[in-house]
């Protein structure tokens, strides 16, 4: 369900909603709570889904590459340079280059978002996979450990809290840029917005309540990160006693 | 394997590529079963080297190096690990899992039963003086002397024959180091493992070890004796210069006064008392002290059993 099915694609109730929505006050709770279901609900599903799905692609790309970095150290420069290479080209004009070939559609906003969180996820899972001492690495093979399982039983975990780290910054990142997705699909927390900064008076509610999810959307997943690293890390929060 | 292995070094030779000097120069070593052996001196002799040879962290270029007459090549190297205990200086416990965990580690790779793991971890926790209770922490949560006894346990935990031990108290503060190398010598009495032991410090070369390798720049062997029988008859300049120059005092300090045979005593006489079990080192040091000619040395009881004289010690040297 979209927003356009609301009702056309100006704000739906603008000019015949409370006062405070036809005077356009700063923040108008009656018309948060009025297009929750139509509005602001759809479009927190959708940003949601924007982001789960980049960075669910970004990982399942990310993670592979920098097993395969780690095993070749060879490839860890080019694969570094071109994620960041990525990452310098600004998302709108990413988005547009990316139309000719996929068009106004979903694909297009989410190679977008995985190219970008591709740059955060693949540095920080090469990171963690180098963040084991050498000394600890001298310890694994030195018992006896075969390759892969030094990479299972001591790479891997303590590669655990910089790949949440990096889990971390690219969800929220995403959470941002994918308000930009506007621009091309009537998707997302972006959207909104955008319809808001169409009116001849930017409707400020609209902006502020949209805003305010993503925003809340992105402290939120931050927080739940935060509660899976404690959960699966408990070696690094216990300190020298 | 047995419960300790024979060691044989066969003219084994290392170089690394783009260097003159050899890592290590034509070594030949015999290391009986169950001996404490210590291969020591300067930086660059190959010790460490050598000692890597053994569990095949370090290839090496030519010769053999055989564990009970089997040569080290000939076994696959995951195996032959996991058949040798490993210590290193900074012992390299892992992080993400507990004092029980990374002492099980072994053990796992084996395929040991939970039960058979749980229990040998608790009596290696005991063996090397730390508490049951420490095998839930965390090594983040232990103090450099506690890790390195956990790094023991966690080699000794398969009961390997052989332990391989790189400057592994180099990095302690020097009371932990005393309590820990003395530690390490009545473990080594209990569990009767062959020990190789790196170290660059002669003192605990002599402190530890029933034998003693020096080695020198470009891994060339020095000399391979006992520690008294090096410090009696240095084979060289070199040697001699590296045990230093109080080796007389060093071999004394080798041998207590059970090993002296003691002057007869005159009668009640009031000078200073001694244990048996005294360094001989030590009751010269309290003959100087209490400017006296003898001291009296009582047995376990109390009894006194004879007089130590300057002479007596002599008659060791």
């Amino acid at each position: 369900m979209s927003v356009l099915a609301a009702g056309g694609p100006v704000i739906p109730t603008f000019g015949k909603g409370s006062s405070c929505v036809t005077g356009d006050h700063t923040f108008c709770w009656d018309w948060v709570r009025g297009h929750w279901h139509d509005t602001l609900g759809p479009a927190l599903v959708q940003h949601i889904e924007l982001t789960a799905i980049a960075v669910a692609i970004g990982f399942a790309i990310a993670f592979p590459l920098a097993l395969l970095a780690h095993r070749f150290q060879r490839l860890e420069q080019p694969f570094g340079i071109f994620s960041a290479l990525l990452y310098t080209i600004p998302s709108l004009a990413l988005f547009q280059f990316l139309v000719p070939f996929t068009g106004l559609t979903v694909t297009t906003v989410e190679v977008a978002l995985v190219a970008y969180t591709l740059v955060i996820l693949f540095p920080n899972i090469t990171a963690g996979l180098h963040s084991p001492p050498e000394e600890v690495l001298e310890a694994a093979r030195g018992m006896g450990l075969t390759r892969l399982q030094v990479l299972m039983r001591v790479e891997l975990p303590l590669a655990t809290p910089a790949i949440i780290g990096g889990l971390r910054i690219a969800v929220v990142s995403t959470v941002a840029i994918a308000t930009i997705a506007a621009f091309l699909l009537p998707k997302g927390l972006g959207y909104p917005i955008f319809l808001a900064l169409k009116e001849p008076t930017p409707f400020k509610t609209e902006i502020y309540s949209a805003g305010a999810l993503a925003v809340a959307l992105a402290l939120s997943c931050d927080a739940a990160l935060v509660g899976l690293r404690r959960l699966v890390v408990p070696w690094a929060s216990k300190g020298v006693a | 394997m047995n419960a300790a292995a024979e060691i044989t070094f066969d003219h084994v030779t290392k170089r690394y590529a783009g260097r003159d000097a050899a890592a290590l120069d034509d070594l030949s070593l015999e290391i009986p079963a169950g001996a404490f052996c210590i291969l020591v001196g300067p930086s660059g002799g190959g010790k460490t080297t050598a000692l890597k040879m053994v569990n095949r962290l370090i290839p090496f270029d030519s010769g053999d190096i055989l564990i009970d007459g089997r040569s080290v090549r000939d076994i696959p190297v995951v195996e032959l690990r996991r058949e040798i205990g490993y210590v290193i200086q900074q012992v390299g416990l892992f992080p993400h899992m507990t004092v029980g965990e990374n002492i099980g580690t072994v053990p796992r790779l084996l395929g040991w039963p939970k039960a058979k793991i749980r229990a040998r971890c608790g009596e290696l926790i005991d063996l090397v003086g730390l508490e049951q209770s420490d095998l839930k922490r965390y090594p983040a949560q232990l103090s450099g002397g506690q890790r390195q006894r956990v790094g023991l346990a966690r080699a000794l935990a398969a009961d390997p024959p052989l332990l391989l031990m790189d400057e592994p108290f180099g990095a302690l503060d020097p009371i932990t180091r005393f309590r820990l190398q003395t530690e390490m010598r009545r473990l080594h009495r209990e569990v009767g493992k062959t020990v190789i032991f790196v170290t660059h410090d002669i003192d605990e070369a002599i402190q530890l070890g029933d034998r003693i390798a020096i080695l020198r720049e470009g891994g060339v062997l020095a000399q391979y004796d006992t520690p008294d029988a090096i410090l009696a008859q240095p084979a060289d300049d070199f040697v001699a210069k590296f045990i230093g120059e109080d080796r007389a005092l060093r071999r004394l300090a080798l041998k207590r006064l059970s090993d002296v045979k003691l002057s007869p005593t005159n009668g009640a006489d009031q000078q200073p008392r001694v244990s048996i079990e005294t360094t001989v080192r030590n009751a010269v040091s309290l003959l100087l002290e209490t400017k006296t000619d003898h001291l009296l040395v009582e047995d376990d009881n109390g009894q006194v059993v004879g007089a130590f004289r300057f002479s007596d010690a002599g008659a060791l040297l």
